[in-house]
C-alpha cells in the first residue's frame, strides 16, 4: 500500500509539472505537441519490454501479448517522433 | 542493478519534460523533440537490462515489425491528414498499454504460483484502469479515425449509444468488483470479457459524437493514452511509466480544454449533446432562402482587381483550405501581394480545421513564416484596418451570430471578426452550411462578396488574373 501512495504522489506531481510546461507551448505548435506527445507515450514499449524477455514467469500467450505490444508501441515511438520532426522542421525553415 | 534502470528511467522522464519544454518557441522545438527521443532510447536501454529479460529475439521481431510500420507511416502521410494520423496513434498507444496490462496479468498468475506475488487491491484497480483506459482510447481513436475520414457519419440516435454506455459502465462496475473482491487471479474469462465490453465501450463513447467536435475528441483521447500509460505504470509499479503517461495525459487535458473554451461548450456537452447540426440544424430549403438572391457572386478576376489596390490583406483558413490541399496555392498569392508592397497576415481560429494547430502546419508546410500567423485574439482589432478579408473554406468560425444572436445555436462562440474588414471575400465551394449546420449571416453583408468554387482552384485563377493585370 506504501507503495502505491509513492506511486499515486509521483503521479499528481507529474500531472502539475505537465501542465505548467504544456501550457507555455504556442497555439502554432499544438498539432507537432500531440504527435510528440504520442511518440512519448510509447514509454509502455518499457512494459511490453519485461513481458516479452522470456523469463520463467512468462507464459506463451503472455510473450505473444507482449511482442504484440512491442510492435505497437514502437509504431508509436517511431511514427510519432519521426512526423513530429517532419513539422518542426517546416516551422523551421524560415 | 536495479538502482541504475530506475535512475535511467528517471533520466528520461526528465529528457521528456525538457523536450516538451523544447516546444515553447518553434526555434528551440526540433531541438525539444530530439531531447524527448533521446529519452525514449535511455528507457528503452534501461528495460533492455532488467534482470527479467533474458532473451532477445522476441523483442527484436516486434521492435522490428513497429518501426518498419511505423517509420511508413511517418514518410507517407500528407499534412492535411496529421488529424487522421494523430487519432490513429491515440488509438494505437491505447492499444499498446491494454496489451501490456493483459500480458501482466498472466505473468502475475504464473508468479503467484511460484509464491513470488500477493494480488493486492490496488493492483487489481489498476488492472481493470489499465484495462478500461486502454481499450476504450483504442476503439474510440479509430472511429474517430472513421469519423475525419468522413467514413462514418454522424450517428442519428445518440440516446441509444448512451444507454449502451451506461450498461458497459454499470457492468463494469460490477465485474470489476468481483474482480477485485473475490479472486483476481483466477478470472480469466471475466478479464476477458471486462476488456470486449470496454472495447465496445470506447466505440459507443465516440459513435454519438458529431464530426465538428472532432478536435475535442482527437485531444481528449490524446489524454487517455497517456493516462492508460500511466495505469499500465501503476500495474507494474515502475514510476518512469507514470511520469510519462500523467505529462502526456496533463498535455491532452490542456488542448481539451483550449478547444472546447474556443467552441464555448463545455465537455460534457461536447461528448453527451450529440451532433450541434442534429439538434439546431435547418432543413435545405430554409436554408436556401436564407440567402436567396443576397449573396453577391464575383469571380476569381475581381479578386484578382481587388486585390490589386489593397494595402492590407488577411486570410482566414479553415478546413475547406485542406481539403482543397491549397496551402501552396495560398502562399504563392500571398508572395506576389508582399512583392506589390501589401502587408500579408492569417488569422488562426483555435478551432480552425480538424485538431489542434493544424492549419498552422500546413502553413508551414507552404513555407509561410510563423509569425505573420496570427491567433485570434491578436488579430481581431485589426480587422477595422484590413482592406480585404479572404475567407478559404472557413465557416461557423467567422458567423457573426454567434456575436449578437442569443437565439443562435453557436451564440458565446469566439469569432474572428472579419466582418468588420472593408472587404470580405469568401472562397467557397457553395452555400452548405457548416458543421453547425446553420446558415451564415456574413454571406449576405454588404462589404462580402463571394467567389464560388474550390479554394485551390479560385487562387490559382487569382494569381494568373493578377499576373496579366
Amino acid at each position: 500500500m506504501e507503495m502505491f501512495i509513492l506511486s499515486l504522489t509521483i503521479f499528481v506531481l507529474a500531472i502539475f509539472v505537465g501542465v505548467e510546461v504544456i501550457n507555455k507551448v504556442p497555439p502554432t505548435l499544438h498539432t507537432p505537441l500531440m504527435s510528440g506527445t504520442n511518440a512519448i507515450s510509447g514509454i509502455v514499449v518499457v512494459g511490453a519490454i519485461l513481458s516479452s524477455g522470456g523469463s520463467e514467469h512468462t507464459t506463451l500467450l503472455s510473450t505473444i501479448l507482449g511482442v504484440a505490444a512491442i510492435a505497437l508501441a514502437t509504431i508509436n515511438i517511431v511514427a510519432g517522433f519521426m512526423v513530429t520532426d517532419r513539422m518542426l522542421n517546416m516551422f523551421k525553415k524560415k | 542493478m536495479e538502482i541504475l534502470i530506475n535512475l535511467g528511467y528517471l533520466v528520461a522522464a526528465v529528457l521528456f519534460i525538457l523536450g516538451i519544454k523544447g516546444m515553447t518557441t518553434p526555434k528551440t522545438a526540433v531541438r525539444g523533440n530530439q531531447l524527448s527521443a533521446t529519452g525514449m532510447l535511455i528507457a528503452v536501454v534501461a528495460a533492455l537490462l532488467d534482470h527479467n529479460v533474458v532473451s532477445y529475439e522476441y523483442i527484436i521481431i516486434g521492435v522490428l515489425i513497429g518501426g518498419a510500420i511505423g517509420a511508413f507511416m511517418a514518410k507517407k502521410v500528407a499534412m492535411t491528414d496529421m488529424p487522421e494520423m494523430v487519432a490513429a496513434l491515440n488509438g494505437i498507444g491505447g492499444g499498446a498499454s491494454l496489451l501490456v496490462a493483459a500480458a501482466n496479468y498472466l505473468e502475475s498468475q504464473q508468479l503467484a504460483e511460484m509464491g513470488k506475488f500477493t494480488p493486492t487491491y490496488d493492483w487489481s484497480v489498476a488492472v481493470i484502469l489499465s484495462i478500461l483506459i486502454g481499450a476504450v482510447t483504442l476503439t474510440g481513436s479509430f472511429v474517430a479515425v472513421g469519423k475525419l475520414k468522413g467514413r462514418i457519419g454522424d450517428a442519428k440516435n445518440v440516446k441509444l449509444f448512451k444507454w449502451i454506455v451506461k450498461l458497459c459502465l454499470l457492468t463494469l462496475l460490477g465485474g470489476a468488483g468481483y474482480f477485485a473482491a473475490v479472486d483476481p487471479l483466477h478470472a480469466d474469462l471475466l478479464v476477458g470479457g471486462l476488456i470486449i465490453l470496454c472495447l465496445v465501450l470506447g466505440v459507443c463513447l465516440v459513435m454519438p459524437i458529431g464530426g465538428a467536435d472532432m478536435p475535442v475528441v482527437v485531444s481528449l483521447l490524446n489524454s487517455y493514452s497517456g493516462l492508460a500509460g500511466a495505469a499500465a505504470g501503476f500495474v507494474l509499479g515502475n514510476n518512469g511509466l507514470i511520469i510519462t503517461g500523467s505529462l502526456v495525459g496533463a498535455s491532452g487535458i490542456i488542448l481539451t480544454s483550449i478547444m472546447c473554451k474556443a467552441m464555448n461548450r463545455s465537455l460534457t456537452n461536447v461528448l453527451f449533446g450529440g451532433s450541434m447540426a442534429a439538434s439546431a440544424g435547418v432543413s435545405k430549403s430554409e436554408n436556401d432562402a436564407f440567402y436567396e438572391g443576397k449573396v453577391k457572386f464575383s469571380s476569381a478576376d475581381e479578386l484578382a482587381m481587388l486585390l490589386d489596390g489593397a494595402q492590407s490583406v488577411v486570410f482566414v483558413p479553415g478546413y475547406g483550405l485542406a481539403v482543397a490541399q491549397a496551402q501552396h496555392a495560398t502562399r504563392e498569392l500571398a508572395n506576389m501581394l508582399e512583392s506589390k508592397g501589401a502587408s500579408v497576415k492569417y488569422a488562426i481560429h483555435p478551432v480552425a480545421g480538424r485538431m489542434p494547430g493544424h492549419m498552422n502546419v500546413l502553413l508551414a508546410e507552404a513555407e509561410v513564416p510563423y509569425d505573420q500567423l496570427v491567433e485570434m485574439d491578436a488579430i481581431n482589432p485589426e480587422f477595422a484596418q484590413t482592406d480585404v478579408a479572404i475567407v478559404l473554406g472557413a465557416n461557423d468560425v467567422v458567423n457573426p451570430a454567434a456575436a449578437k444572436d442569443p437565439a443562435s445555436p453557436i451564440f458565446g462562440m469566439p469569432i474572428l471578426d472579419v466582418h468588420n474588414a472593408k472587404t470580405v471575400v469568401v472562397v467557397k465551394r457553395g452555400l452548405s452550411p457548416g458543421f453547425a449546420g446553420i446558415p451564415n449571416e456574413l454571406f449576405i453583408r454588404d462589404n462580402s462578396l463571394m467567389v464560388p468554387g474550390d479554394a485551390k482552384k479560385v487562387l490559382q485563377d487569382t494569381i494568373g488574373a493578377l499576373k496579366d493585370l
